[in-house]
C-alpha cells in the first residue's frame, strides 16, 4: 500500500475531507520551507504539494509565478528541493507530492529523479505540462520505483479521455476546477462538481479538486463532492506578505 | 492551388518529428488543440478554403512576391548569383501575414470571435491585428515590455488597427513571456478564443499548421527560380527565430537534396548563456542549447544546468527567443539543414550593406542572413544561384539603428 492510498483510505474510514496545501519550495528560502512543511503537517495537512520553481510557469497565476521567481533568485534547484524533502521526512509522515513543470525534471533525468524521489521520501510527482500521451517513459520510470504519477483532468476533458487518463493515473486524480491558471477566486464553478462526477464514473481513484480554492468555506464546499481540496495561492500569498518577518512560521500558524 | 505535400519531414499524427514536437501542455488545452487540429486537417483538404486563402493572399497581401536578382550584392560577394525572395513587399511588410490570413480563416470557420496573439518584433502582432480588422474579429496582442520599448512604432500600428496591446512585465519581458501570457489567456478563455500563434512553435498542430501557411514562400521561390534560371539554387538562406520564414522557404525544397538549407540564428553579442539566441550552440559550463520542453513543444532550448530557461539577447526582437521550432531541431539532427550564427554586429553590417547596394532596407531579423549569404555565394561559381529569404522590411528598425550611429 502506498502512503497516499493509506491516507485516502483513512479519510474515507473517518468520513473526513482531505486538505492538501501547496507551497513553493525555496520561497522565501529553503530553511523556511522545511519549517513550513513540518508546521503544515502538524496543523493537519493530509498531503502536501511542494512546488518546484520554474522560470516559465504557464499554468500558474501571478501569486505562484512570483513565488517561483523568489525561489529562483535564491538559486533553488530540484536537488535542493529533494534535499529539503529528505530533511523533513525524518520528522513527518505526511505524503509529499512534487508539483513541477517538465523541463527541470527532464534535465535532471527521469530515472535519476525516480531513484532520488524514492530515496528522499517523495511519494508522488505531478507534472503540469505532461499529458498521458507524452508521458509513457515517465509512467514506466516512476512505476518501477513505486513513485506515483498524478495526472490532471479539466472541465474540457472529454469522457473518453477521462477513461484513458484514469487507466494510467495512480495515487489520486487531480481535477482542475476551472479553465484557467492557479489563483484565488470568489467562487467554485459548477463545472467542478460535474467534472468530479464524470471522473468518478471513469475511475475508483480518490479525487482532489484544485485551482482557485482559497477559503475555508470553499474547502468545505469541495468536500461535499470530492475527496480532497487543494489550496495553493491563498497560502503562498500569506507567505509572500510575511516573508520579511523572522517569525514568519509562528505568525503563519497563528493565522490558521 | 495549395496542396499538402507529403515529404520525409511530415510529422506523425501527434505532431512528432522524431523525438521533437508533440504536445506538452496543461490538460485544459488538449481539447481545444484537438478541435483546432481537426478543423485544420479538414480545411487542408478543402478546395474552398484554399480558394479563399489564395485569393486573399493575392488581392489583399500582394502575392506572389517577386524573386529579385540582387546584382550589386552578387558583385560584392564575387560568386554565385544572389536572389532575394521579396516577402518584405507583402502587405504589413513581412512574411507573417501569410500565416495570419490562413489562421484567421480557420478562426472564422471555428466560429471564434476573439483572437489572441503574441508578438516579439511586432510584425506578427501587426499581421494579426490587420486580419482581425479585415474579418471584424476582436484582437488582443501580448507583447513583452522590452519589445514594446524597442518596437514602439508597431505598437502604435496595432492600436491603430483596433487591437488591444497588453504589455507583459513578467520574466525577461520579451517574446517568451508574451507567449506565456497568451497561453494563460487561452487556458482561461478556451471557449470563445482562438490563439493565433505566429511562428512554427508551440504544441501540435501549430508547427505543422504555420509551416503549411508559410510554405507558399518556398513553392513560389522554386517555380520562380526554375523559370528564370532553369535550375535549382545551390543554397537557401533564412534567419531563424522560431523559424517560420525559414521553414516556409525550406519545406518545398526538402526533397531536393542538392539544395543546401541554411538557417541563421542570432549570435547576439557574445558566446556565454544569455548573450545570444543560438539554440544549436551547446554552450558553456553554465548551460546552452539542449533538448528540452518549452511552451508546448520538445526542441532545442537555451537553458541552464538546472533546466531553467535561459535569458537570450539579440539586437532583433523577432529572433530573441530561447527555443526553436521542432521541425528545425529535426532537420538539424538529421543533417538535412545547417544552422549557423550571425552576431548583432554582422546583422547591422548586412542591414547597411543591403540598403546601400540594393536600395532595400531589410528587417534586423532578416539582416542576420545577409553576411552569411555573401560568404556562401563567395565560395560558389558565378553560374550558380542562391536565394535569401528577405522576410521583412526594416522600417520598424530604422529608429533603433539611428540610435546606434555612429559606431
Amino acid at each position: 500500500m502506498s502512503r497516499i492510498r493509506d491516507t485516502f483510505a483513512e479519510l474515507k474510514h473517518t468520513a473526513r475531507g482531505g486538505f492538501i496545501p501547496f507551497i513553493t519550495a525555496g520561497d522565501p528560502d529553503l530553511v523556511t520551507t522545511e519549517l513550513l512543511l513540518i508546521e503544515l503537517a502538524a496543523a493537519g495537512a493530509d498531503i502536501i504539494e511542494l512546488g518546484v520553481p520554474f522560470s516559465d510557469p504557464v499554468a500558474d497565476g501571478e501569486v505562484i509565478q512570483r513565488a517561483s521567481e523568489r525561489a529562483l533568485r535564491k538559486g533553488v534547484t530540484l536537488s535542493d528541493v529533494l534535499r529539503c524533502v529528505s530533511n523533513v521526512k525524518q520528522h513527518i509522515e505526511v505524503p509529499i507530492v512534487l508539483f513541477s513543470y517538465l523541463n527541470p525534471l527532464l534535465k535532471f533525468g527521469k530515472d535519476q529523479l525516480a531513484e532520488e524521489a524514492k530515496r528522499t521520501g517523495v511519494d508522488a510527482v505531478l507534472i503540469t505540462d505532461l499529458i498521458p500521451e507524452e508521458g509513457g517513459p515517465w509512467i514506466t520510470a516512476f512505476h518501477d520505483h513505486g513513485i506515483e504519477l498524478i495526472f490532471l483532468v479539466a472541465p474540457t476533458t472529454s469522457n473518453d479521455r477521462l477513461a484513458r487518463i484514469a487507466q494510467l493515473a495512480s495515487g489520486f486524480i487531480y481535477a482542475v476546477s476551472r479553465s484557467g491558471v492557479t489563483g484565488e477566486r470568489n467562487e467554485i464553478p459548477r463545472d467542478a462538481e460535474s467534472l468530479v462526477k464524470r471522473a468518478r464514473a471513469a475511475s475508483d481513484l480518490p479525487i482532489a479538486v484544485g485551482f482557485g480554492i482559497s477559503t475555508a468555506e470553499q474547502v468545505r464546499q469541495v468536500w461535499r463532492f470530492a475527496d480532497a481540496a487543494v489550496t495553493g495561492s491563498a497560502i503562498v500569498r500569506q507567505i509572500e506578505s510575511l516573508a520579511d518577518s523572522p517569525d514568519l512560521v509562528a505568525r503563519y500558524e497563528a493565522k490558521n | 492551388m495549395q496542396k499538402s505535400p507529403i515529404t520525409r519531414s511530415e510529422p506523425d499524427e501527434h505532431g512528432h518529428w522524431g523525438e521533437f514536437g508533440g504536445r506538452y501542455v496543461p490538460e485544459t488545452l488538449v481539447a481545444p488543440l484537438d478541435e483546432l487540429t481537426n478543423e485544420f486537417m479538414r480545411a487542408r483538404q478543402d478546395p474552398n478554403f484554399w480558394g479563399e486563402c489564395n485569393q486573399l493572399l493575392r488581392d489583399y497581401c500582394g502575392r506572389p512576391t517577386p524573386l529579385f536578382h540582387a546584382r550589386r550584392l552578387t558583385a560584392h560577394a564575387g560568386g554565385a548569383q544572389i536572389y532575394l525572395k521579396r516577402e518584405d513587399l507583402l502587405h504589413t511588410g513581412a512574411h507573417k501575414i501569410n500565416n495570419a490570413v490562413g489562421q484567421a480563416l480557420l478562426a472564422r470557420r471555428m466560429g471564434k470571435r476573439r483572437v489572441i496573439a503574441e508578438t516579439g518584433a511586432g510584425q506578427h502582432g501587426v499581421a494579426t491585428a490587420t486580419v482581425c480588422a479585415l474579418f471584424g474579429l476582436h484582437c488582443v496582442v501580448y507583447m513583452g515590455a522590452e519589445d514594446v520599448r524597442r518596437q514602439a512604432l508597431n505598437v502604435f500600428r496595432m492600436r491603430l488597427l483596433g487591437a488591444e496591446v497588453i504589455t507583459v512585465n513578467a520574466g525577461t519581458r520579451t517574446l517568451k513571456d508574451a507567449i506565456n501570457e497568451a497561453l494563460r489567456d487561452w487556458v482561461t478563455n478556451v471557449d470563445d478564443t482562438y490563439y493565433l500563434l505566429g511562428s512554427a512553435l508551440g504544441p501540435h498542430p501549430y508547427p505543422l499548421m504555420v509551416r503549411q501557411f508559410q510554405s507558399v514562400i518556398g513553392r513560389e521561390a522554386r517555380e520562380e527560380i526554375l523559370s528564370v534560371t532553369g535550375k535549382l539554387p545551390r543554397a537557401l538562406i533564412a534567419c531563424v527565430g522560431g523559424g517560420s520564414n525559414a521553414i516556409g522557404l525550406f519545406h518545398p525544397f526538402i526533397a531536393d537534396e542538392q539544395v543546401r538549407l541554411i538557417g541563421v540564428e542570432a549570435g547576439g553579442r557574445g558566446d556565454s548563456l544569455g548573450e545570444h539566441a543560438a539554440r544549436f550552440h551547446s554552450g558553456t559550463a553554465s548551460g546552452g542549447g539542449q533538448v528540452g520542453v518549452l511552451q508546448g513543444t520538445m526542441s532545442y532550448v537555451l537553458q541552464d544546468t538546472n533546466g531553467q530557461i535561459a535569458t537570450t539577447h539579440s539586437i532583433s526582437a523577432g529572433l530573441d527567443y530561447s527555443a526553436i521550432g521542432p521541425e528545425h531541431a529535426f532537420l538539424h539532427n538529421s543533417g538535412r539543414a545547417e544552422y549557423i550564427r550571425a552576431s548583432d554586429a554582422e546583422a547591422l553590417e548586412g542591414f547597411r550593406l543591403c540598403a546601400r547596394l540594393e536600395g532595400i532596407i531589410p528587417a534586423l531579423e532578416t539582416s542576420h542572413a545577409i553576411m552569411p549569404a555573401i560568404r556562401v555565394a563567395h565560395e560558389l561559381s558565378r553560374d550558380e544561384v542562391i536565394i535569401i529569404n528577405l522576410s521583412g522590411r526594416g522600417d520598424k528598425d530604422v529608429q533603433l539603428v539611428a540610435g546606434l550611429q555612429p559606431q
